[in-house]
């Protein structure tokens, strides 16, 4: 069976971002990117379901502009098979990425479409449920285990209470949580090789869906800051500061 | 303006977060119905109907939507839409998991994790793990929004709205519930707990958690963990503080052998005051610490147990 794997260019997780002086936005300009950490993570599991056997060929796609196909290479030397870019210079709501992987999912009929549970930029936390809508497929969010079973793939999902199993009927879409998998380095060889796997690139434009925006950014500021606080030298200064200053505990 | 809150609960108790999820729809202002859907789900009608503020509770009581299943529960809010101008649910996993269908069934976006309200189509939600705080507006005409609850205090429970039943019946047939491995624990509730202890990577090993029970008990407190925590398999993943686990904002938050990642602060920095034992007086969590102890946590600990 074939696996998509939707990827997002992402400011790199360990990079704290600052807002812009004009509040438009936050300042991506010579920020490091990577792949969006859950992305990785969906990659590593179609690659990890091609070793066992069950997927035959595994997927990445990318909505965004040229600087995306960076992050394709990435996937492809991690061992997707094939990559595809939906360039637009947009930054689109999740809705309309949904809509284009929605296209994607009808040209090249997967059986099994591995996300992200969220970007860490938008932290949206929608694209792969507004899919499954899309296609009328059954989803499996926040999954730590994922296991097909025929026709069948069950899904271990990390929810408030602890850990639900679902079955969904196939094709369906799963969303990555943290624990799903470890993900492995990309050798120098396989870097290599990635350089010649195949890049399509088309253009969201060409898909003749109605891409305008649903939401207006009207302005992005700072958190409140945290006043500054002090160190106590002792846990009996600690439990007074507790008891007597901040009134927390009596 | 009418407004459906979807109720979060478990069949058999109404959780407090829609308590604050009624206040942010209260925000918007107009006519709140609260949703209950769920199986042999009656007493959770009876708590639902007594929220201030809601005017009307609807009961989907049925098998289909016994666990949930977004597939399910999507269609039956996507039939329901039709008489309201805003959906809202809590952001946590039911309503993160089915929210996102019932948006893309809608054909609008959604608006994930609000955290206030500034008029009834522009919101506040943290982007970029809580490093910046955006207000958006929602350009259609419905609009479909999960509420962070820390962001918003709870409405009260002296109320008395009418119960109607919903005999709809939407099953996809796509999907089915296996089974749950819930964690069972007599501590408040992470996210409603008013004292949160949470212990990182520095604990060492599970064991070592018991001596944040010993404290977490004097204190009526819950626990939680890091992710590096959760992931070293010293606890399960339904205590993960930060970024992609709980967001909790309680009147005191003692980290505890926790360095202070930016995802881990994302989940708690809104807490009231933050409490910071660490053996490293470099580690970032200090930063955001209204009070810091510099000291091994292995003595740290018995000493606040035995002091408190
Ligand atoms: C996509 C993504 C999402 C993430 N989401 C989350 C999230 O939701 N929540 C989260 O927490 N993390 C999250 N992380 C992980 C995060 O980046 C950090 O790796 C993690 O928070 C570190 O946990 P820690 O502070 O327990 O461990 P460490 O960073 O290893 O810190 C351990 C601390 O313990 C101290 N210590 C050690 N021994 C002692 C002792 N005896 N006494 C006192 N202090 C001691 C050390 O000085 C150190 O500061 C995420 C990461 C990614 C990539
Ligand atoms: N521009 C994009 N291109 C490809 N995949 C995306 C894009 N945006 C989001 N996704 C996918 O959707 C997941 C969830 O994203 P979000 O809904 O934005 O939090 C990501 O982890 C990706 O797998």
């Amino acid at each position: 069976m074939k696996v998509l794997v939707p990827i997002k260019r992402v400011i790199d997780y360990n990079v704290k971002v600052r807002v812009k002086a004009d509040n438009s936005n936050v300042d991506l300009a010579n920020v490091k990117m990577a792949i969006n950490p859950f992305c990785e993570i969906a990659v590593e599991e179609a690659v990890r379901l091609k070793e066992a056997g069950i997927a035959t060929e595994v997927i990445a796609v990318s909505i965004g502009n040229k600087s995306c196909q960076e992050q394709l290479r990435t996937a492809l030397a991690l061992g997707a098979d094939r990559a595809i870019q939906i360039e637009t210079d947009e930054n689109l709501d999740s809705i309309n990425v949904a809509k284009l992987l929605q296209k994607i999912v009808e040209e090249e009929q997967p059986q099994l479409v591995i996300l992200g549970k969220q970007s860490i930029d938008s932290d949206n936390n929608q694209t792969g449920q507004m899919l499954a809508a899309l296609t009328g497929m059954a989803q499996g969010t926040f999954a730590s285990a994922v296991n097909v079973d025929g026709d069948k793939v069950n899904v271990t999902r990390e929810v408030d209470s602890g850990l639900q199993t679902i079955a969904l009927t196939l094709p369906a879409i799963v969303t990555t949580d943290l624990r799903l998998n470890e993900p492995r380095y990309a050798s120098l060889p396989n870097i290599m090789k990635a350089k010649r796997k195949p890049l399509d690139v088309k253009s969201a434009a060409d898909f003749g869906i109605d891409l305008t925006a649903r939401t207006n950014l009207i302005k992005v500021t700072p958190p409140a800051q945290r006043k500054a606080g002090i160190i106590v030298e002792s846990i009996d200064e600690l439990v007074e500061k507790l008891k007597n200053e901040a009134k927390v505990i009596s | 303006m009418s407004i459906l809150v979807f109720a979060e609960h478990d069949n058999s108790e109404l959780k407090s977060d829609t308590l604050k999820t009624v206040a942010a729809a209260q925000a918007i202002g107009g006519d709140i119905h609260l949703l209950v859907a769920g199986h042999n789900c009656q007493a959770v009608a009876e708590a639902a109907s007594k929220v201030n503020g809601v005017s009307k509770v609807l009961v989907a009581d049925n098998a289909a939507y016994e666990h949930q299943l977004a597939e399910n529960v999507s269609l039956l809010v996507t039939e329901l839409a039709a008489d309201y101008s805003h959906i809202l649910a809590t952001a946590l996993t039911t309503g993160k998991n089915f929210m996102p269908r019932v948006a893309a069934l809608l054909d609008v976006a959604q608006i994930s994790d609000i955290i206030a309200v500034e008029s009834s189509d522009t919101f506040v939600r943290p982007i970029y793990a809580g490093n910046a705080i955006a207000t958006v507006q929602s350009l259609d005409s419905k609009k479909v929004i999960t509420v962070r609850s820390t962001g918003f205090d709870a409405v009260a429970t002296d109320g008395n709205a009418e119960i109607v039943a919903v005999d709809k019946v939407t099953d996809a047939g796509i999907s089915s519930h296996v089974n749950d491995e819930l964690s069972v624990s007599e501590r408040p509730d992470l996210g409603a707990a008013s004292i949160v202890i949470s212990g990182g990577r520095g604990m060492q090993n599970g064991e070592n958690f018991k001596l944040l029970e010993g404290i977490a008990d004097k204190l009526g407190a819950a626990i939680g963990a890091s992710r590096a925590a959760v992931d070293a398999g010293f606890v399960p993943n339904d205590m993960q503080v930060g970024q992609t686990g709980k967001i909790v904002a309680p009147d005191l938050y003692i980290a505890v052998g926790i360095s202070g990642a930016i995802q881990h602060l994302a989940g708690m920095k809104d807490s009231k005051v933050i409490v910071a034992i660490n053996k490293d007086a470099e580690a970032p969590i200090f930063q955001v610490a209204d009070y810091g102890l510099v000291a091994d946590l292995f003595d740290a600990l018995p000493e606040l147990e035995s002091k408190l």
